[in-house]
């Protein structure tokens, strides 16, 4: 602290917590929708307290989904999303990282080019190309399948910039000494460089994770199938019509549980997202 | 920015950028190149019917006011979303470095809106503000505001202004704390001894040596309003009312998807590719500076 | 009674036959995407329960696709990508497209003729069977869901009002009277609607007896264009854009948004399907009632008939022979009079064939039911004309949008209504091109 100046620190204060308070707001509305019967939401203003309906209506949309929308069962979506947040994260860390040892600790013919060919990717989401991608996903026979959701979202370029970033700074006097020691570069990524960059795999699967697991017009656009639904497309498709035709109860209760484990995640791996977001940024 | 030591091998490297290099060209150049390729055809719905047209889809595409309109909206979208969001999380980041010890509660506090999904931020906003059962609305009313963003363009705009504001404070939040605390404390102590006051060493000190960090969330937040909000827009307003919030992301997928016009909506797409890569180059120059001082 | 209670044995005796001979071969599974969410979407189920439940050889999977535009946007695009359903809901103004896409769709004739299954395209009311059947008189999709445009009000808050509850306004100028008394009662919305394009552009266009555009509302070929942009359509609209101004109107969204603000008691009036029946009766927490659309009484000729809406089943191509004869027998069980009364029944909506329309009338449900039967009236209220018997505009999902959009743009008052059906009119006819040049 630069200097003491209690009101201006009491002032910090309450800017915070009405900002806390402010971010929180929809999602305490949505947890207390959650526990409350259709009817109490109706009811309009809906009450601001929790209600009884926790149970009931937390284990109906993870046991039998909807009445009047999508039938299939959360718990199935849920699945589907942590395959579809890991099947990313760890696939785009695993030829990202392999991918930018070559750039970074090999001279070969092409290098550069293929290192414009995949920084080219880096901010072009799949929202632009959508429909190219969509027919050559169909194409390769892969709708409604785990590897349609997968594969063509691990074509990016952050995590391969993060991890070239980071090879360079690692000493060359390591490099030295396992070719010293005879160390081939295989020998080298595995004892080597692995391990020093657990820090920055770690930040990136967090990263990586929330990615996947938030993805909406891709598996929009590839899951015909309800069992391949993920609970984020659920619960758009728990929205049938209009505010009063919706069981809101249903649709707050399952975005309460799809917001769950990315939350669990961040809060949990916080010091590694942080660390993740600022360098893979920087 | 090289490195002096290096391997040697013939295949190796190749056999190492290949599953990555593979996965870009299958599902980034090839359906990039046929975007640009539809993009000169006229099909019917089914695909059944191809005719090659030129540059057809593009003259329409300029010639139409709605296109030129979606430009506009998704300019104000932008600015508001990037400018709302930058500003608020800055007032909060500094109010938080300000509370050293406290600085990390808040920040658990702050940070969980990143992992909500755009397309979920838009479902809880929606519920929030719904016309007739809408716990704000009703407070709105409430205050005399008549709230209905069904047919209000502006509360519209508002709604999804707001959503993703708040699904993007806490990135922003982020960056300006780390970029906060990477200010020297003598610094800023050497002025307040020259007398200078808080809001004096925050116009003149923080904020210049802040401006990096600035610039890039404001890039970062424009290609947010730009692509990543489609979630948000799908879940409230889908465009409407009438074209108010229609981004070009959204007509992109409107055109292509719901009116099944290839052709229309892969020319809207290699023209989103084209600011891509010129957005793209800008931050590129500018993460290249910052690597290199 | 007794006809129902002797093709219920009947299907229990082919259920058990079914058992006993196929039991031992695997299922065939049908497809069935729809868009009936809500209390249509359960009876839509029981639907396919039941029928599954008759046989053994074939299983229907009916999956909730979202709402009609969605439904046919999933559709097209896995017929694009080999694994379209083998049936598909389609709502009316997809008609067009898909009959264009002549590779894409098998005809319900043909299939029906292939597997030799009944079928009697003159059972069909004539209203209905002619929005889907072509210029050369082949029924090219299955009609399932058909509805039209009904009037609807909430009796208690007549009363409330001091209006009589058993006189439902029956043309605008009734409407706009009692729509003032109604505000001053309190009450916060006064009128609203479903579907505002099929309300007050198609239906309204019907109703008075004006094409929505020419060669026969389209159906005479592709080089149409509409021609909503008439001094009546304009007129109207301005008087929608005036209630709005004064909250007598309150819009509610493009699709059926306004039946749940209806059902809720939070508005008054409401124009929506006669579909919205089954969610009202289940919903609503008063006394309501049923009417017709109400008309300009200056107009000559009006008010002529309604058009309908709703759905057909579209069978889909490139399916094998033994799906399609499960396909057809399907077909063949929906078309069962006693299997759509209880559709009508149920839902609201119409009865789409005269033997379905004279069981129920026997059975005595509309004597029960007063109003049940004011679509069905609705829709044959005169013969109709070549304004009146429908409409076929291709893309016509993207151009409803159209019309929307520019009606939002109406009622808000961001837009004059005659500025704002201008634009309509030059917007709909580019896409009407597009569609002719891509079809040609």
């Amino acid at each position: 602290m630069v200097e003491n100046r209690p009101l201006l620190t009491f002032a910090s204060h309450v800017v915070l917590v009405l900002g806390v308070l402010a971010v929180a707001f929809p999602v305490y509305v949505t947890f207390v929708a959650s526990t409350l019967t259709l009817d109490e939401i109706m009811s309009v203003p809906m009450p601001l307290l929790p209600g009884d309906q926790f149970l009931a209506n937390y284990s109906q949309v993870l046991t039998a989904g909807s009445n009047v929308g999508s039938k299939a069962p959360v718990s199935t979506m849920l699945f589907n999303s942590t395959v579809m947040a890991l099947g990313i994260a760890i696939g785009k860390i695993a030829i990202s990282i392999i991918a930018s040892f070559a750039i970074v600790y090999f001279r070969f013919p092409l290098r550069m080019s293929f290192f414009w060919m995949i920084f080219i990717t880096l901010m072009l989401p799949v929202e632009v190309r959508i429909i190219p991608t969509f027919k050559v996903v169909s194409d390769l026979g892969m709708l409604n399948s785990y590897l349609g959701l997968t594969l063509p979202l691990i074509a990016s370029a952050t995590a391969t910039f993060l991890f070239r970033q980071f090879f360079l700074t690692v000493p060359d006097e390591l490099t030295e000494a396992a070719r010293v020691d005879g160390a081939g570069p295989m020998r080298f990524f595995w004892d080597v460089l692995l391990p020093l960059s657990k820090t920055s795999i770690a930040a990136l699967f967090v990263i990586q994770f929330i990615y996947g697991w938030n993805q909406y017009l891709w598996p929009l656009l590839i899951t015909g199938d309800e069992s391949m639904y993920t609970a984020v497309i659920g619960i758009k498709r728990m929205i049938v019509g209009s505010d009063a035709a919706n069981e809101w109860n249903l649709i707050m209760a399952t975005a309460m549980l799809t917001m769950l484990p990315p939350a669990v995640v961040v809060l949990l791996m916080q010091k590694w997202f942080v660390k993740g977001l600022v360098d893979t940024e920087k | 920015m090289e490195k002096r030591v290096v391997f040697r091998s013939a295949w190796l490297p190749y056999a190492l950028v290949a599953p990555q290099i593979a996965i870009t060209v299958i599902f980034f150049f090839w359906p990039a190149a046929q975007a640009v390729w539809y993009s000169f055809q006229l099909q019917d719905a089914f695909g059944l019917k191809t005719q090659f047209v030129g540059l057809q889809n593009f003259f329409h595409l300029f010639n139409d006011p709605l296109y030129l309109d979606s430009f506009r909206i998704t300019a104000i979208f932008s600015i508001l979303v990037a400018g709302g969001g930058i500003a608020i999380a800055l007032l909060l980041a500094v109010m938080a470095d300000r509370v050293v010890h406290a600085a990390v509660g808040y920040k658990t506090l702050l940070i969980w809106p990143y992992a909500v999904a755009p397309a979920i931020a838009g479902v809880l906003y929606s519920f929030l503000f719904a016309p007739s059962i809408g716990i704000v609305t009703y407070v709105l009313k409430g205050l005399g505001i008549d709230w209905n963003w069904i047919i209000n363009g502006r509360q519209a705009m508002l709604l999804v202004v707001m959503a993703a504001v708040w699904n993007q404070i806490s990135y922003n939040f982020l960056f300006f704390l780390a970029g906060l605390q990477s200010i020297p404390k003598s610094l800023l102590e050497a002025a307040a001894i020259d007398g200078a006051g808080p809001g004096r060493r925050f116009w003149t000190i923080v904020f210049p040596l802040l401006s990096p960090t600035t610039f890039f969330l404001l890039v970062v937040n424009i290609v947010f309003a730009f692509f990543g909000t489609f979630g948000i827009i799908d879940a409230t307003t889908q465009g409407g009312p009438g074209t108010s919030t229609l981004i070009l992301v959204y007509k992109v997928y409107h055109d292509g998807v719901k009116a099944a016009d290839l052709g229309g909506s892969s020319a809207q797409s290699v023209i989103l590719m084209f600011i891509v890569i010129v957005l793209t180059v800008m931050q590129f120059r500018f993460v290249e500076r910052k690597v290199n001082y | 009674m007794n006809r129902l209670y002797s093709s219920l044995m009947r299907v229990a005796l082919v259920a058990a036959v079914a058992a006993g001979s196929v039991s031992a071969q695997a299922q065939v599974e049908i497809q069935w995407w729809h868009s009936m969410g809500g209390a249509l979407g359960e009876k839509l189920n029981s639907l396919a329960t039941q029928f599954n439940e008759s046989q053994k050889e074939y299983k229907i999977v009916p999956t909730y696709k979202g709402q009609y535009p969605e439904s046919l946007t999933a559709a097209i695009a896995a017929f694009r990508a080999g694994n379209a359903p083998h049936l598909l809901q389609v709502f009316e103004v997809g008609t067009a497209t898909m009959m264009a896409a002549k590779g894409a769709v098998v005809p319900v004739a043909t299939v029906m003729k292939n597997a030799k299954e009944p079928f009697d395209p003159k059972a069909y009311l004539p209203a209905v069977s002619g929005y889907y059947t072509d210029m050369q008189g082949n029924m090219l999709s299955f009609p399932f869901n058909s509805s039209t445009v009904m009037f609807y009000i909430n009796k208690d808050a007549f009363k409330k009002a001091g209006l009589d509850p058993n006189k439902a306004p029956r043309t605008w100028k009734e409407l706009l009277a009692a729509a003032e008394k109604l505000k001053a009662s309190g009450q916060e919305c006064v009128y609203t609607t479903s579907w505002p394009s099929w309300m007050h552009i198609e239906n309204f266009s019907a109703w008075h007896n004006v094409p929505i555009g020419t060669k026969q509302n389209g159906m005479g070929g592709l080089d149409t264009v509409f021609t909503i942009n008439s001094p009546l359509h304009v007129r109207h609209i301005t008087m929608l854009a005036d209630m709005s101004k004064k909250g007598l109107f309150t819009y509610a969204g493009r699709t059926n948004q306004g039946d749940a603000k209806f059902s809720s008691g939070e508005c008054a009036m409401f124009s929506g399907s006669a579909g919205a029946q089954a969610g009202i009766k289940k919903a609503a927490k008063f006394d309501w009632s049923i009417n017709f659309i109400p008309y300009h009484d200056d107009v000559p000729g009006a008010p002529q008939n309604s058009i309908i809406g709703g759905a057909s089943l579209w069978v889909m191509g490139g399916k094998g022979a033994a799906e399609y004869k499960g396909v057809a027998k399907f077909l063949a069980f929906l078309s069962q009079p006693e299997v759509q009364m209880d559709w009508h029944t149920s839902t609201g909506y119409v009865p789409i064939t005269q033997a379905a329309y004279d069981l129920t009338r026997k059975s005595g449900f509309y004597d029960k039911n007063p109003g049940a039967d004011m679509p069905v009236k609705q829709l044959t209220n005169k013969p109709p004309t070549a304004n009146s018997k429908g409409l076929r505009f291709g893309n016509f999902v993207q151009g409803r949008t159209v019309i929307e959009e520019e009606l939002e743009n109406a009622f808000s008052g961001k837009k004059e209504p005659k500025a704002a059906l201008d634009d309509a009119v030059r917007r709909g006819n580019e896409i009407l091109r597009q569609f002719e040049a891509a079809n040609k």
